[in-house]
């Protein structure tokens, strides 16, 4: 790594810019697919070794999510959503990368309304899929 | 290779031919994933019982702990090629290396973890 030399000038970054859709969904991209490999992934584990180790495992790791009647805890609700509300997110913006990839897209408006739709889908795919499970 | 500068020690040996491997790889797990995590919340969410027994069954067929070991290589792998970009932008000199090798040593123990509870699970179950 070379040595910078602190005194010198930078080129202007991200404060010069007007904040956009297409900012915000560049971040969340990062931000959700972090949390996912992180809090995910632990999450993830831990399920899969519960359900390894046997009933007893199990129990204390629904224990954690769940109120005494069965239903998710605050706890439960705020890694229930995130992840999921991350999962769908993540996966919009990834789908809005192949097509960029692809070179189309980058047409002012386009490119806001494709950034736009990814937050929407994501919020609506979240929805629904607990709307699903609270109605089975 | 001679003592000269950076740049002239580099000079003439052309691109190293490995430019896109991290991009084209992280791409692939991509669309990888795509599918084995739709699989997985339509397979969670269309479960008849998330009791102990009921979770156990569901992961003891070949049709679920298959793609199961299968999402787990391919999140795993990509998960890591992302997390290396977010380590490359925000670290830099010596904590980036410690940095890079605990992401490593993490990506590797929980993969090998997961996957062996899959198969432990899958293996004790009855035969179909």
């Amino acid at each position: 790594m070379a040595s910078r030399n602190p005194a010198r000038p930078l080129s202007p970054h991200l404060q010069v810019y007007k904040w956009g859709p297409h900012m915000l969904v560049s971040i969340l991209h990062r931000a959700t697919g972090s949390g996912m490999a992180t809090v995910g992934s632990l999450l993830l584990v831990w399920w899969l070794a519960a359900i390894a180790s046997g009933d007893q495992a199990y129990a204390t790791f629904v224990d954690v999510f769940t109120t005494d009647t069965g239903g998710l805890n605050i706890l439960g609700y705020v890694i229930a959503v995130g992840l999921t509300l991350s999962l769908f997110q993540h996966m919009m913006t990834g789908i809005r990368h192949f097509v960029l990839d692809t070179g189309a897209g980058y047409e002012l408006k386009r490119n806001k309304m494709g950034a736009l739709a990814t937050m929407v889908a994501s919020v609506a795919l979240t929805v629904v899929f607990w709307l699903y499970m609270g109605i089975k | 290779m001679g003592s000269g500068t950076a740049i002239g020690r580099v000079r003439g040996l052309g691109s190293a031919k490995h430019g896109a491997h991290h991009w084209w790889q992280q791409r692939l797990t991509a669309g990888a994933n795509l599918f084995l995590m739709l699989w997985l919340m339509i397979s969670v969410a269309r479960m008849p019982g998330y009791d102990y027994a009921a979770i156990h069954l569901w992961l003891e067929s070949a049709w679920v702990a298959v793609p199961m070991a299968l999402l787990i290589l391919s999140v795993f792998y990509h998960f890591r090629l992302g997390l290396q970009v977010v380590i490359e932008d925000y670290m830099h000199g010596e904590s980036r290396v410690v940095t890079m090798i605990l992401l490593n040593l993490f990506t590797f123990t929980l993969g090998g973890i997961a996957l062996f509870a899959i198969l432990k699970v899958a293996f004790s179950g009855a035969p179909a």
